[in-house]
């Protein structure tokens, strides 16, 4: 059974610039002159993941080090501040660990919010309406769709992130990673593992 | 795809210089973002070159005295959108306003 943990969100207005930058892209995708996808597509690989990159560093040491792994789970901002990462604006951020019998994904239901300093800018899907509002209501269908099955004895826990707590997902480390050093194993973990869409896959050996 | 430092978007020097930190991107808000990323999606669809864009970015950047990259660089995108008959004017007045006044969901 999925549990739901709801909390404030918060429906600002925009500023100025915010608002331009919003019709700007608004009217392009109207006119079909650029496409959502595109955008994503672009930001995506001019960031070279910067924001992905931090939470997989934060995952690969919560693997290998069960001292960093309690503090991180007792307090997210603390323990990536620990990794000399910044970015986290007052806001609490929350990791939820998968186990077995456990899974554990991230919505946004009522807006994107998205814990940016570790994971980097959301995905358009995780912005839609179908994602925000199917994940609460039937997490074990939408989880197929991504092409992640789940025994129907595992339990699912939706987490709906707020502008005052953010959460991310420590992933379960993969089977047969035992001789792969931090740095390796950072590589694995993707933006989809943390968002709790995806497994982490050890890549077939070439 | 993988190797994005020879574009131009990337090559661009001095002011124009995109702001890195440790040599990556930095993006403060997503709207920064968002509007990096159409215009150089517009720009890689063949819709414009990346003088033109070019040219009016650093004309912003000595015109506009702001510490903000990218609201001139906004400032920038919105003038050769204009120019080159892509937007009008009033629709992206009207279209801000809506989402200034709430009347339009961000998110949509």
């Amino acid at each position: 059974m999925a549990e739901h943990h709801g909390h404030d969100h918060h429906p600002e207005p925009p500023s100025a610039v915010e608002a331009r930058a919003r019709a700007l892209e608004s009217l392009l995708i109207e006119k079909n002159l650029v496409t959502a996808d595109a955008i994503d597509r672009i930001v995506e690989v001019y960031e070279s993941d910067i924001g992905p990159l931090n939470g997989a560093r934060v995952v690969a040491r919560a693997w290998v080090d069960p001292e960093f792994k309690r503090r991180l789970l007792a307090d997210g901002a603390a323990a990536i501040r620990e990794l000399g990462i910044s970015g986290l604006r007052g806001e609490h951020l929350v990791v939820v660990e998968n186990r077995p019998g456990v899974h554990n994904v991230i919505v946004c239901t009522l807006c994107s919010c998205y814990p940016w300093a570790v994971l980097g800018l959301p995905p358009t899907w995780y912005k839609s309406a179908a994602y925000r509002s199917r994940m609460v209501i039937n997490p074990r269908e939408v989880l197929a769709e991504f092409g992640l099955h789940l025994d129907e004895d595992t339990r699912i826990e939706v987490w709906d992130s707020s502008a005052e707590t953010r959460y991310m997902v420590l992933p379960e480390r993969p089977p047969g990673t035992e001789h792969l050093s931090e740095e390796e194993l950072a590589a694995l973990v993707t933006r989809d593992a943390m968002v709790g869409v995806a497994r982490v896959e050890v890549p077939a050996r070439a | 795809m993988s190797d994005r430092s020879r574009t131009p978007a990337a090559q661009m020097e001095g002011a124009a210089a995109l702001p890195r930190r440790n040599g990556e991107l930095v993006f403060e808000a997503p709207w920064q973002s968002r509007i990096f990323g159409a215009t150089v999606a517009m720009h890689e669809a063949g819709l414009f070159e990346w003088r033109e864009f070019q040219g009016r970015l650093i004309e912003e950047i000595a015109r506009q005295d702001s510490e903000d990259y990218y609201r001139r660089w906004l400032t920038a995108f919105e003038r050769l959108l204009v120019e080159r008959g892509l937007l009008g004017r009033d629709e992206i007045e009207r279209r801000a306003g809506e989402y200034r006044r709430l009347e339009r969901d961000l998110l949509d």
